[in-house]
Parts: structure tokens; C-alpha cells; sequence
């Protein structure tokens, strides 16, 4: 067990690409932690779609020995936190079971809106804070510039700043001492009873559900027979240990330590995050406060491109599901698309790190319906129905008004490009909330509807201001709106996988947008086939695919029949990854794309 | 009992691989080579016509064409030579049919009695267009007006002439295709092979069209007109549509691509040809090497220039025979489909198709309508779908 005073617990703070996990592996690196040859690009992101996107999905913990100039060894714990806004809420919990933080931020490019919203959450769970300034070895580095900025969009002293080097190396020495001389050590009390917080825990095929917990008071030993003190679960720890970052047992873990533990746990869902570990027998007096459950937001229809794999498909979501509480799923049928399940994500990168998984893990070729939010429903009788899906929508004459979600929108953008962010707020029917300036730098605050924003866009805030804005939101509520469900139909039937919900004064410019993208994303049959877009039996807008004119081999004898073969087997298997509608064929991607938007 | 290839005959396909020059639209196997050692290319087709006799013995041959490249500017005795060597391997046809491929050049027209003397009695000559600009554009090192002469001088020498043209031409309308047409029909030729401009790849058109510098390409939609006024000219003239770009009056069709076409027996020789065997009762696919000296040697040192031989299964061979007998406006035999297939069509299939208008169905026979023959591409990927 390691002395209160020599151990620091902390986490970093930092928007996407601006060195978090690069400086995580410095850390590692330097302190010996990991043996030279075992060290690999971003330690700590164990999942290779982590390691793809240089994102980090779950919390990781990692414990790092330093020999500080004090001449004392000094414990290093770091808890790596989710970056993406997605994952908002999990950094929140995370930043509750350490007393300090690094904020990086990238030297030559300053403050975004992600890492705003993470230093706000390290401000609210009373963190210490050092700045650190990366890639200041690159040309385009501005450290004075960034430090002001973080003084004055932060509000934080940034005088101390540390300036580093992820990639080279430079100045790791420092910001190891700054962690061990400006971070507070934990306290904590060692004789009172056991209370440890659940940080976060996942499943293991080989160990069940591995549980990573920081102990406030007590200590917990191998073998200690514990309790939850809100699922009220009891368990005989099996394994007691700490990420370095690979595990390794350890006896026990006192006050301020951070480690896991295995408990034949079957699985994610009978922990919660938040949660206080006590003993069995000696329960601490009161529990932490705990949190809320993360609850998703955002909702899509996923369907096998096969039907044969559905259960497959169950299984694998099943598998997901063990280590992710926030996903959830349900079965649906379509029409169009056949057996699928109604999914639920906590943003799309949550919803599309899924997906991945789905097709890439499992090997599930999936068709994507529309990502939808949740509606409320105020039916004429009283009750209130939430909507998940727009096919699921009630008979109009028993409604009597719809709500949707809204949030609040913040996005700091270079000051060329906020003529265009501001469009595009405002065409997604967004409210202006705030407009500051910050050096050459646009903070915009917007109150907007979720479903605008679900689908496609921060692509087309990317897109508008060539990758130099940042964008973070959290939800604020609801608020009824003029909000009706637009179907398409293709060929005179109605396609539900391609319904949506949209507001009404935007349902004729959606409609025409969606029945031209529709014309070129369907190829031409051999008769014509008109598609609409209509609000209950009323038609808004109408395209016509022509009829297949020509499509014949000019030359075709003796020589060519193997050749014509093959590009007809080729083509035959292209025809497998379109769905038969009535007499239409439509391609898969054609679900998703029809919903993007040009301008 | 009669092997199901019998209904479509046998063939004897030998490929000339060299070309004056190559065109930028062709992807057949064509090379151009300084100088042609005759004498020797001469052994090796003869002791290829050896070998795939001793292999087949006892068949009728129906008909023998000379592809390429060019086989036009084969010297006439390599052509008297191969002939001759053929009468003796196999019973021929009373009116067995032996087409050579002719490019329209005065050099070529002077050899036209030579090849009749060695035996040939149809050319299919490459005219392609009939004006000079499109000629040039086409990579055609005739001019019209040779062009006209050659195919006069083959007119009075071979009992059989067919010549080809090329439409929906960069830069084509309607309207200049349907002069050109008109002038064509008055060469009085029994047999047109008029085919669309097509872009393939691995071509000098491919590449400029994959680089987007192929300017004046005809609009699907015109093409599709062009295509009906073909059909509706040629008929007029008497010249009706047998095969999706081949039109012929009574008893002028080729016999030899009918065998491709009605899913005969078919031997190829020569660099790069193909065939379509029935040995014991198996259909057998057969390639020889691509590459002219690659093929020449490998005759000369292992005795037989094939480099490919594989069995093909019953599925392979319905949807090879649907393919190829839907684009003739005789239709395609139900009952030899389905004992390739081992099973019929889907009828669902086959009610939407004819409701479309695409197909006329009887219980003997599948025919393609016009409508269909030009989306034929569309109506196989349906007929040959696989049931999900």
C-alpha cells in the first residue's frame, strides 16, 4: 500500500489530435513503466477502432512509479478519459475519482469547443489544472498566443504552462514533476470502513466483468467479501490489481490507490457507474452520491444485409451490450428492410463505433436506417408517447401536439469561416444564444433542435469551414414544435425505413432534396418509377426515374462468353446488395444517403 | 442419342493475331509486328488443326471462320494450306460456310481471289463508317472511298460478303446516322454487322475515357433511338435483326456465330482463341495462350498452344446458353436450359419479365421482344438471378 502523500491521481483534458494519448504514452514510456519493446502507438487505447481514430471510447486507468527529485517514489495514476463529446457524461464521472488534470492543448492551434467542455468539467469536480502546451516544436506554434487564449476563454492562470513535446519528448521530465509538485495528493482514511467508487468497469471474455475503482477510505484485500451499496450485489473479489497498463495482482489497495478487481461478475449491467464498493460486513456509513445512467439520444434502425444473419446479429449485439451499458436495442421490422433492431447510441460516434464493431468484429454486413431522436408525443387523451422511430408514429387525429429535443450548441470558429456557420445554424433552424470573440477566434452559442443536428451536421460544419471549427453540445430539454412525419414512396408504396420526422415549414425543401437524391441513388429498371415525398396522403414533391433505355452487349461470340459470364455473375452479386421493394431494387446505401444534405 | 450441342453444330474458330495497326476502340487480341515469319506460323496452326482433330474424329464440321486482328493479311497460302489440311480431318457440310475478317484496304482486295481460290467463300469486311473524318476518328487506316472499292472488288469475288459498321459514334445524331445507314443499305450487302460504340477498357479509347477526354460520346437515351431505327431500317430493307447487331435475309445468317449463339461445339485455334468442347458427354472450356510468340512456342516445343482447360457445369452452361440465345430473335430452347440448369426459370420472374413486354414466353421457348433484346443485360441479371 502506498503512502497518501505519494500518490497523485489525475486525468488530461484535451480536444481530438492535440497529443492526449501521445503524451499518455511519454508518460509510460519515460518512467519505465512499459518495457521498451512492448511499447506501441496509444497504450491505452486497447480497441482498434480507438487506435484507427485516435479516439478513446472507455475510460482506462494506467499506474505509473516516479522517482521525483525529492528523491521519493511517487505513484502516477492516470485515468484516460473519452474525448469525443458522445462520451461527455463517462468524462464527467471519470474526472470525480482523481483530484487533478493536465489540460493539453495543441500550441499551434489553440482552445476548441471539445476540450472548453471537458476543462469545465474538471473545474466543476474542483481539479487542480496544469496547462500544457504541445507540438510547440512545430512552425506554426503560438504558445504566448494559446496561453492568453486559455486565460481568456478559460479563465485559468496560464502563466505555469508546461511546454512539451509529445512526439519528441520534450519537456515529459516537467510535467511529471508538475504532477508530483502542483497536483494535491489524495486523502483519505485508512482504519475507517471500506468505500471505494466504481469508476467504470468492462467484460472480459476470459476474467467476466473487470471492475476499476478508486478507494476513498479503507482498504480492500484478495478474497474480502464485498457489497454495492445501490444494486446492493455481493461478491468474493477474486483478483485484486493495477493497470500498468497491462495487469498485475497486487494484495491490497488502500486510500487515494486506483485498481481493479474480479468478482464473477457475469456482466456490465449488474455494475453501475458510480456506485460504492463497501464490505460485506463493515458497510461505510453513507454512500457517494452516485451518477445518473447515461441514457441514449440518438436512434437508427440496424438490419442485416442477409436475413440469415439476424441471430447472428442478436448475438453479436448481445455481446456489445455486456460491455456497454448506454446501447441499447430492440427488435423491429420493416417493411423494406425485413428483421433489424431499433438501436440506441449516446451520440453518432457512439453509433457508428457500433456499427464498426458490428461489421468489422462480427462480420455483418448491416443496412443504416436514419439516425432519429426521441419524440414526445402528447396525445388529445393525456398521455405521452415517446417516439424512437418515425414509422412508429400515431394516427394524427389522436395527437395533439409533438415536442422535440433540444440542445445547446457551442462552436469556436476561425473568424472567416462564422458567415457560414451561422447559415447553417440558422437553416437548421437554430436560435443564437451567445456570440463572443476570442483573438480571431468566434465563440456561437445555439439552441437547436437535436434532430438537426443528429445526422449530418458537424460533416457540414467541417465541411463549411475546411476542418478548422470545434463543436460540443449538451441537451437542454424539450420544446414542441410544428414537427410532421414525411414518407417517401417509391413507385406508389410507401418505403417506411425511409420516413422521417421533420418541421414543417422544411418538409417541401427535405422532400424535393430527398426525391433527388433518391433519383440518382437508384438505378434506372426496365419501367419507370416515380418517387415522392408526402406529408399524410398529400404529395410535396415528385421525381421520375426513367426507364432503362439501353443495356446490351454490342458484341458477344464465341470468345467472349466466359468473360461475359463473370461480369454477369459480378454484376448478379452487385444486385445482392440492393433490397427488393415491390417491383423496385433499391441499393443499401441508399437508406442513408438520401437523408444527406448539399447545402 | 443426340449430344446436346448438335442443335448447334461445330465450329472451327482460328484467330490471326496481327493488325496493321491497332484501333483505339478494339479489345479483341490483336497485336502489330514488324515482320511475320509465314512459314513458321504456317507449321504451328497446322499442327494445332492435328491435334484438336485427332481429339474431336467423326464430326461434321458446320462452318470455319478466319478472326483476328487481321486474317486478311494472311499470305493466301497459309489459308490454302490450313484448308486443305482441314478437308482431310473432317466430313464437312455440304454448304459448309469458311468467313474470313477483311479490312477494306486495295492491298488486301488484291489477295480476295487467292483466299476464294484457297476455299473461303463469305468475308466480313471492317468498313465501320462511311465518311473520312469518322473513319480517321476511328483509327481506320482506309479512307472511304477504298473502303467502297475493296468491298466492290469482294462483292464480285465472294458469293457471301458482310461488312461492319460502328455507330453511335463520337459526335453522331440520329439524323447522320440514319444517311448513313440509308447509303449502307444500298451496298447491297446480305449480311450487316452494326454494332454501338463501345468504350471497354484496357483500349486507347478506355483510357482517354477514364481520364474524361473522350468528348462527343452519344447519351444513353439516343443510342436507344439509334438502336430502334436501326432495327426498323434493316427490316424495311430486308435485312431483319437475327442477333442483337446482326441482320441477314433469308438463309444469309453466319452459320458459324449461330453455333456461338445456339450453344454449339465450337474448336479454337490460333493465340488467344477460346472453345467450347463436348467430350464425353462433359462441355469443356478451352483457351490457348494469349501472347503470338508465347503461343508459337509453346506449339513448337509441347505440341498444343492451350493453356486452359476446364469442365463447365451445368449452371455455367445455362446461363452461357441463356446469354447468348436471348440475343437471337429465335429465341432460346426452354427444355435444353433446364436440363443444363437442372431447374426452370422462376415463373414470377418470367410473368413480371413478359408483362414488362421484355420476353414472350411459350412453353417450348424464351424470346426476347425488341424492347428486351436492348436491355438484354437487364433481363438476364433478372432471369438469372439466384433465388434469395
Amino acid at each position: 500500500m502506498t503512502d497518501l502523500n505519494r500518490i497523485r491521481n489525475f486525468s488530461i483534458v484535451a480536444h481530438i489530435d492535440h497529443g492526449k494519448s501521445t503524451l499518455a504514452d511519454r508518460l509510460i514510456q519515460l518512467t519505465g513503466t512499459v518495457a521498451e519493446r512492448d511499447m506501441q502507438e496509444q497504450m491505452l487505447d486497447s480497441m482498434d477502432i480507438e487506435r484507427e481514430r485516435g479516439i478513446t471510447i472507455k475510460a482506462n486507468t494506467v499506474r505509473i512509479e516516479y522517482p521525483a527529485k525529492d528523491g521519493h517514489t511517487y505513484v502516477l495514476n492516470l485515468i484516460d478519459t473519452p474525448g469525443h463529446v458522445d462520451f461527455a457524461y463517462e468524462v464527467s464521472r471519470s474526472m470525480q475519482a482523481v483530484e487533478g488534470s493536465l489540460l493539453v492543448v495543441d500550441a499551434s492551434q489553440g482552445v476548441e469547443a471539445q476540450t472548453l467542455a471537458n476543462v469545465y468539467q474538471a473545474i466543476d469536480a474542483n481539479h487542480e489544472i496544469v496547462p500544457v502546451l504541445n507540438k510547440i516544436d512545430l512552425p506554426a506554434a503560438e504558445p504566448d498566443r494559446v496561453k492568453e487564449q486559455i486565460e481568456d476563454v478559460i479563465g485559468i492562470d496560464a502563466s505555469d504552462a508546461v511546454p512539451i513535446s509529445a512526439k519528441t519528448g520534450l519537456g515529459i521530465p516537467e510535467v511529471l514533476e508538475a504532477i508530483v509538485t502542483r497536483l494535491p495528493a489524495p486523502k483519505g482514511e485508512r482504519d475507517a470502513p471500506l468505500k471505494a467508487m466504481l469508476v467504470d468497469s468492462y467484460y472480459d471474455p476470459y476474467l467476466g466483468v473487470v471492475v476499476l475503482i478508486r478507494v476513498i477510505d479503507g482498504v480492500v484485500k484478495k478474497g474480502d467479501r464485498i457489497r454495492m451499496m445501490k444494486t446492493g450485489g455481493t461478491y468474493q473479489i477474486d483478483r485484486l490489481g493495477v493497470f500498468k497498463p497491462a495487469m498485475q495482482d497486487i494484495a491490497e489497495l488502500g486510500p487515494g490507490e486506483i485498481g481493479f478487481f474480479t468478482a464473477q461478475i457475469k456482466q456490465v449491467r449488474d455494475t453501475r457507474v458510480g456506485d460504492t464498493v463497501t464490505h460485506e460486513k463493515k458497510q461505510c456509513a453513507t454512500a457517494l452520491p452516485g451518477f445518473k445512467p447515461s441514457i441514449p439520444v440518438v436512434f437508427c434502425g440496424l438490419f442485416p444485409v442477409d436475413a440469415n444473419d439476424f441471430e447472428d446479429l442478436r448475438d453479436a449485439m448481445e455481446k456489445l451490450a455486456l460491455n456497454d451499458a448506454s446501447f441499447t436495442f430492440e427488435m423491429e421490422t420493416s417493411a423494406a428492410l425485413g428483421f433489424g433492431f431499433r438501436c440506441g447510441f449516446l451520440g453518432l460516434l457512439h453509433l457508428e463505433v457500433i456499427r464498426d464493431r458490428l461489421e468489422r468484429e462480427y462480420d455483418i454486413d448491416l443496412i443504416t436506417t436514419a439516425p432519429s431522436v426521441i419524440y414526445h408525443v402528447h396525445m388529445r387523451d393525456g398521455s405521452m408517447v415517446e417516439l424512437h422511430n418515425p414509422a412508429d408514429m400515431p394516427d394524427l387525429t389522436h395527437v395533439d401536439h409533438i415536442e422535440e429535443p433540444r440542445i445547446k450548441a457551442t462552436i469556436l470558429v476561425p473568424d472567416e469561416y462564422l458567415g457560414d456557420v451561422l447559415k447553417l445554424c440558422q437553416d437548421r433552424r437554430g436560435e443564437q444564444l451567445d456570440l463572443t470573440y476570442a483573438g480571431s477566434r468566434a465563440m456561437v452559442v445555439y439552441d437547436l433542435p437535436l434532430n438537426e443536428v443528429v445526422f449530418d451536421f458537424y460533416d457540414r460544419l467541417k465541411s463549411v469551414t475546411k476542418g478548422y471549427a470545434s463543436f460540443d453540445y449538451q441537451m437542454i430539454g424539450y420544446r414542441e414544435d410544428y414537427l410532421v412525419k414525411m414518407q417517401i414512396l417509391v413507385n406508389d408504396e410507401p418505403v417506411d425505413a425511409l420516413s422521417i420526422m421533420v418541421h414543417r415549414d422544411r418538409a417541401e425543401m427535405r422532400g424535393r432534396a430527398m426525391c433527388e437524391k433518391l433519383k440518382d441513388l437508384i438505378p434506372r429498371h426496365m419501367f419507370k418509377i416515380p418517387i415522392q415525398a408526402a406529408i399524410g396522403g398529400r404529395v410535396i414533391a415528385r421525381e421520375t426515374i426513367a426507364a432503362l433505355r439501353k443495356d446490351v452487349t454490342a458484341k458477344c461470340y464465341g470468345g467472349d462468353a466466359t468473360r461475359k459470364r463473370k461480369l454477369l455473375d459480378k454484376q448478379k452479386a452487385g444486385k445482392k446488395k440492393m433490397r427488393q421493394f415491390g417491383k423496385v431494387e433499391i441499393p443499401q446505401s441508399a437508406f442513408i444517403n438520401a437523408l444527406k444534405m448539399d447545402g | 442419342m443426340a449430344e446436346p450441342w448438335e442443335a448447334g453444330g461445330f465450329g472451327l474458330y482460328i484467330h490471326w493475331p496481327f493488325c496493321q495497326a491497332k484501333c483505339p476502340y478494339c479489345d479483341f487480341n490483336s497485336h502489330v509486328a514488324s515482320e511475320i515469319d509465314q512459314a513458321r506460323w504456317k507449321a504451328a496452326y497446322l499442327s494445332e488443326i492435328e491435334r484438336v482433330s485427332a481429339e474431336l474424329p467423326g464430326r461434321r464440321l458446320t462452318s470455319i471462320y478466319f478472326g483476328g486482328g487481321t486474317p486478311s493479311l494472311m499470305a493466301p497460302n497459309t489459308v490454302a494450306a490450313m484448308l486443305d489440311a482441314i478437308r482431310g480431318k473432317w466430313a464437312l457440310a455440304n454448304d459448309l460456310e469458311v468467313t474470313l475478317e477483311a479490312n477494306p484496304t486495295s492491298v488486301e482486295a488484291e489477295r480476295f481471289r487467292a483466299f476464294r481460290d484457297a476455299g473461303v467463300n463469305r468475308v466480313s469486311m471492317g468498313l465501320q463508317a462511311l465518311n473520312d473524318t469518322d473513319l480517321k476518328r476511328l483509327g481506320r487506316l482506309h479512307s472511304a472511298a477504298e473502303g467502297r472499292n475493296a468491298y466492290e472488288i469482294a462483292r464480285d469475288v465472294f458469293p457471301r460478303v458482310s461488312f461492319d459498321l460502328i455507330y453511335a459514334r463520337q459526335y453522331q445524331d440520329l439524323e447522320d446516322w440514319r444517311a448513313e445507314l440509308a447509303e449502307a443499305l444500298t451496298l447491297a450487302a446480305d449480311h450487316l454487322s452494326l454494332y454501338q460504340l463501345t468504350i471497354e477498357e484496357g483500349t486507347a479509347f478506355g483510357d482517354r475515357y477514364a481520364i474524361g477526354r473522350l468528348g462527343g460520346l452519344v447519351e444513353d437515351d439516343t443510342a436507344a433511338a439509334m438502336y430502334d431505327l436501326t432495327q426498323e431500317m434493316c427490316e424495311a430493307a430486308g435485312l431483319p435483326a437475327y442477333e442483337v447487331s446482326n441482320h441477314a435475309g433469308d438463309m444469309a445468317q453466319s452459320r458459324h456465330n449461330l453455333i456461338y449463339w445456339r450453344g454449339g461445339d465450337y474448336a479454337g485455334i490460333g493465340p488467344g482463341a477460346h472453345g467450347r468442347i463436348t467430350l464425353n458427354g462433359q462441355r469443356q472450356a478451352t483457351e490457348t495462350d494469349l501472347s503470338p510468340l508465347g503461343w508459337l512456342r509453346r506449339v513448337e516445343t509441347q505440341g498444343s498452344g492451350e493453356t486452359l482447360r476446364e469442365t463447365v457445369s451445368g449452371r455455367e452452361q445455362a446461363e452461357e446458353y441463356a446469354m447468348m440465345a436471348l440475343r437471337l430473335s429465335e429465341g432460346m430452347d426452354r427444355a435444353r436450359f433446364v436440363a443444363m440448369n437442372g431447374a426452370d426459370f422462376d415463373p414470377d420472374v418470367l410473368n413480371r419479365l413478359e408483362s414488362l413486354g421484355m420476353i414472350e414466353v411459350t412453353e417450348q421457348k424464351i424470346t426476347t421482344t425488341l424492347d428486351g433484346r436492348r436491355v438484354l443485360n437487364a433481363v438476364l441479371r433478372d432471369l438469372l438471378a439466384e433465388a434469395r
